[in-house]
């Protein structure tokens, strides 16, 4: 009987560990052939290669650990662009699936099914290389409401220059404190007394009118940058001023969203779906108003179903944004796991830390995602 | 007659609305029709604004008047409630309605009337259309890769006899019903793995595997015949056992030449490419990724402590790193964990890496389906005196895969749409093959052609797949 229990388990770990160290011993000679120590050491050298695109200050004459930080933003960068976008879409595509309009049911269900199968791979290089592509030369560009350039060497839009943007920053957050004090003494007023306060209003409000007086008294000033076009060449024009977003990143935010958009749609029709029709009638039944029904009863409801779902697009779209590697958009793995490791030849070290920052975020996600799913669950007696 | 009150429409006039209605509906469509196809704006004489909006406001009104609850008229009701609920949806249905209307002549224009396809260079592609002819051209590279063009037959004739013998099931007589799970699951991958190595790769070049395989066929074969105490013991000792004595002791040269076809031209896996590549790594990961994630998926509901962390620990670690870190490590780094003289194929490392990959996610998926089945089932099966892998095999995991179709075949879908990923290694399939295409010079200019056909057919492939899964899903639902 109890050999039967650790026989297999016995066995199992011996072949894991047989394994792991055939491969690592292997993984010793080999290194030692090619006159390699392992060792995380070469971080902290120069990198001597520039990249293209650059949250934070960058040149040849930093580290590498600089380079693989600047990877890290950029492919945060576009993950939080996507998430945002992929979520609008996907929430109004998936609104309009339910939709008993006809017509609009069946274009959300067409813009579904068409966008889903196509591997984004495809997607990407299609809005890269070829939709981009068409796109105007920066000097026959007609603006886009006097101060947007869509050219075909990216997309330029106005930069605000800000004057004490600090305050400006201080203002919102302590926007943000007062809506949430706001929040917790209408919740114990209503506990208590059963009077409602219109908190969304007075959150919107509070949300506007401190930014304002940091305006009107705080000495913020804020004013617009607009894009102008500049010579180079005899033929070579660019826009100078603004910020400019190249067109890698955009053509890879805009597949990444709209193949995203398609499951977090899905994600969210189940969950409406989900929520039994017995709720709603039962929640009118005691009186409450179509919109408290929705805020009330419905969407409580169906939240605990998106949320879980959802989260996992997002973890999936930011493993996707890996793949600004064809494109040459200038990521964590094309910058560190693609350039850095060209130049140092540390296969190993390198692809384990890519590996690691992906499944720590991911681990990390799933950890908060196990505490969400337990807090919110149906506590049934 | 009754006094008409246009802004609240009934039954008492229906015809004089209905009439009145269904001509500004078809006046707006007509101007926005008119607009498109024969590019006339004849409402221009307005000014600028108001002829822009002019048949929005058309239909809008005109779909107002036609909003009459309980006319008697079925077309009108059925209209009323599928697109004109209220003002908002009937002003959705009219934007939808006129957008399509406004992109049928480009698109049609661009598919169709003023694309190209005859002709066998680029020369011919004069018109605004598509370059179909691009296509037509590099259908070959498109479809095979950088196989060489005589022997494509080989491709054709192996996926041509796959396919037949995967449609065995369907002729199968009752008699032979019960084998078929065997035949699909052992059987069928072997005859593949044939094909594909003596036809479309024509060599011997990892010749060690028919050995193991040759191995595998007859401890199965054997295994029938064991008494079931010592079958977990045997399915270890005796095909390693089998594999020494065949390699080493019986045919050692014999098999070698038997497995030259001297008669075919070997081709490197490096040529392979195209559709039909596509088609090879996503069918070989599909066959590995599902018993592995099985076995994972058991393994992380198992009792024994090692199993489970062991388990948990493979499935977390590949479900939480991108696939395209996954085969950068089976391209840079695993080299360097073999020996020197060691050399694995790209394409089988690749495999290997996307079924491990995929696994993970199958491993998930089922252990969604056996938690979902009451415990009351495994008691059962317990009492009546079933050990660990009858319970499973004969009880257990019939219920719970059927209870998982949806999710497997999503799993399946998204291994078919990673496929493209496989260029990290430079092993070009078809989306691989059009950017080769996209920057040969004398064809350059036509991504937009090359992605769209690339698309149609993924699309296809992919739609095809999500409908049958959906018929197997509503074939193997029973009541519970």
């Amino acid at each position: 009987m109890n050999i039967k229990k650790i026989l297999p388990q016995l066995l199992t770990l011996l072949v894991v560990i047989l394994v792991f160290g055939f491969f690592s011993y292997n993984a010793q000679i080999n290194m030692e052939n090619r006159g390699i120590t392992f060792g995380y050491g070469f971080l902290s050298q120069e990198s001597s290669f520039d990249v293209q695109f650059s949250l934070i200050e960058y040149d040849g004459s930093h580290s590498y650990f600089r380079a693989y930080l600047v990877g890290l933003l950029n492919t945060i960068l576009v993950s939080v662009i996507g998430i945002i976008f992929a979520t609008i879409i996907g929430v109004v595509v998936g609104i309009a699936r339910l939709s008993n309009n006809y017509l609009i049911n069946r274009t959300a269900a067409v813009y579904v099914e068409f966008f889903r199968n196509i591997p984004l791979l495809l997607q990407i290089f299609f809005w890269y290389f070829a939709a981009l592509r068409a796109l105007p030369l920066p000097q026959d560009t007609e603006p886009m409401f006097g101060v947007f350039f869509l050219t075909i060497k990216g997309f330029f839009v106005p930069a605000f220059v800000w004057n004490n943007l600090d305050i400006f920053i201080y203002s919102i957050i302590a926007a943000i404190i007062s809506i949430i004090i706001v929040r917790i003494y209408a919740r114990k007023k209503q506990e208590n007394e059963g009077i409602q306060i219109p908190v969304i209003s007075i959150s919107i409000g509070l949300l506007f009118i401190l930014p304002v007086l940091s305006f009107l008294f705080g000495g913020v000033e804020a004013s617009v940058e607009i894009p102008v076009i500049k010579q180079l060449s005899q033929s070579g024009f660019t826009y100078e001023g603004g910020i400019k977003l190249p067109p890698e990143l955009i053509s890879l935010a805009l597949a990444l969203s709209l193949y995203t958009a398609t499951f977090i749609a899905e994600c969210v029709r189940a969950g409406v779906q989900g929520v039994s029709k017995g709720q709603k009638e039962a929640a009118a039944s005691i009186g409450l108003t179509p919109n408290q029904v929705l805020k009330l009863v419905v969407m409580p409801q169906a939240l605990r179903i998106i949320i879980p779902p959802t989260t996992n697009q997002y973890l999936n779209l930011t493993k996707n944004s890996s793949l600004a590697a064809a494109i040459a958009y200038p990521d964590l793995v094309l910058v560190f796991a693609g350039t850095a490791l060209m130049q140092t030849g540390r296969a190993i070290e390198i692809v384990s830390i890519t590996m690691l920052t992906y499944l720590s975020l991911s681990i990390s996600i799933s950890i908060f995602m196990n505490w969400y799913n337990k807090k919110i669950a149906i506590k049934e007696k | 007659m009754n006094k008409l009150n246009f802004l609240q429409p009934d039954k008492n006039n229906i015809y004089t609305y209905l009439y009145t209605g269904v001509i500004l509906v078809a006046l707006s469509i007509f101007i926005v029709f008119f607009n498109s196809f024969f590019s006339k704006d004849i409402v221009s004489f307005l000014p600028g604004p108001i002829s822009f909006f002019l048949p929005l406001i058309l239909g809008f009104t005109g779909l107002h008047l036609i909003r009459i609850d309980y006319s008697g008229l079925k077309f009108l009701d059925s209209i009323n409630k599928n697109i004109n609920t209220n003002n908002f949806n009937a002003f959705l249905s009219l934007l939808i309605v006129f957008v399509v209307i406004k992109s049928l002549p480009p698109l049609l224009s661009w598919f169709i009337l003023d694309a190209n396809i005859s002709g066998d260079s680029k020369d011919v592609c004069t018109g605004s259309g598509a370059c179909w002819t691009y296509i037509k051209i590099w259908f070959n590279r498109f479809m095979y890769g950088m196989y060489p063009n005589p022997e494509q037959w080989r491709i054709n004739l192996s996926f041509i006899a796959l396919a037949f013998l995967g449609c065995v099931g369907f002729f199968a007589t009752e008699k032979f019903k019960k084998y078929l799970t065997l035949y699909y699951v052992v059987v069928y991958p072997i005859i593949a793995f044939f094909f594909i190595f003596f036809f479309i790769s024509g060599g011997p070049i990892f010749f060690d595997f028919s050995y193991g395989i040759i191995a595998a066929v007859i401890s199965i074969i054997l295994g029938f015949f064991i008494p079931p105490k010592f079958k977990m013991y045997y399915f270890i000792i005796v095909p390693i056992t089998l594999y020494i004595l065949l390699k080493y002791v019986f045919f050692y040269e014999e098999l070698i030449e038997l497995g030259k076809l001297e008669a075919l031209e070997w081709v490197e896996t490096g040529a392979w490419g195209g559709l039909s590549l596509t088609f090879i790594v996503s069918f070989f990961c599909l066959i590995f990724c599902f018993p592995i994630g099985l076995f994972l998926s058991l393994g992380r509901r198992s009792d024994f402590p090692i199993i489970k962390y062991i388990s948990i620990g493979m499935i977390e670690f590949w479900r939480g790193v991108p696939l395209i870190t996954v085969l950068f490590m089976s391209s840079v780094m695993f080299p360097m964990f073999l020996p020197e003289d060691m050399f694995i194929d790209k394409l089988v490392r690749v495999i290997i890496a996307i079924s491990l990959f995929e696994a993970a996610y199958v491993a998930e998926v089922i252990r969604g389906g056996l938690q979902a089945l009451p415990r009351g089932q495994y008691d059962a099966a317990k009492s009546l005196g079933m050990g660990y892998w009858k319970m499973h095999i004969l009880v257990i995991l019939p219920q719970a895969l059927k209870l998982v179709i949806p999710g497997i075949a999503n799993t399946f879908l998204a291994l078919v749409k990673d496929t493209p990923l496989i260029f990290v290694v430079g092993l070009l399939e078809i989306v691989g093959m059009l950017n080769l295409a996209k920057t040969n010079p004398e064809w350059l200019g036509f991504a937009m052609e090359g992605y769209v056909f690339a698309s149609v057919l993924f699309f296809i492939i992919c739609y095809a797949m999500s409908k049958y899964s959906y018929n197997l899903e509503q074939k193997y639902k029973t009541e519970r």
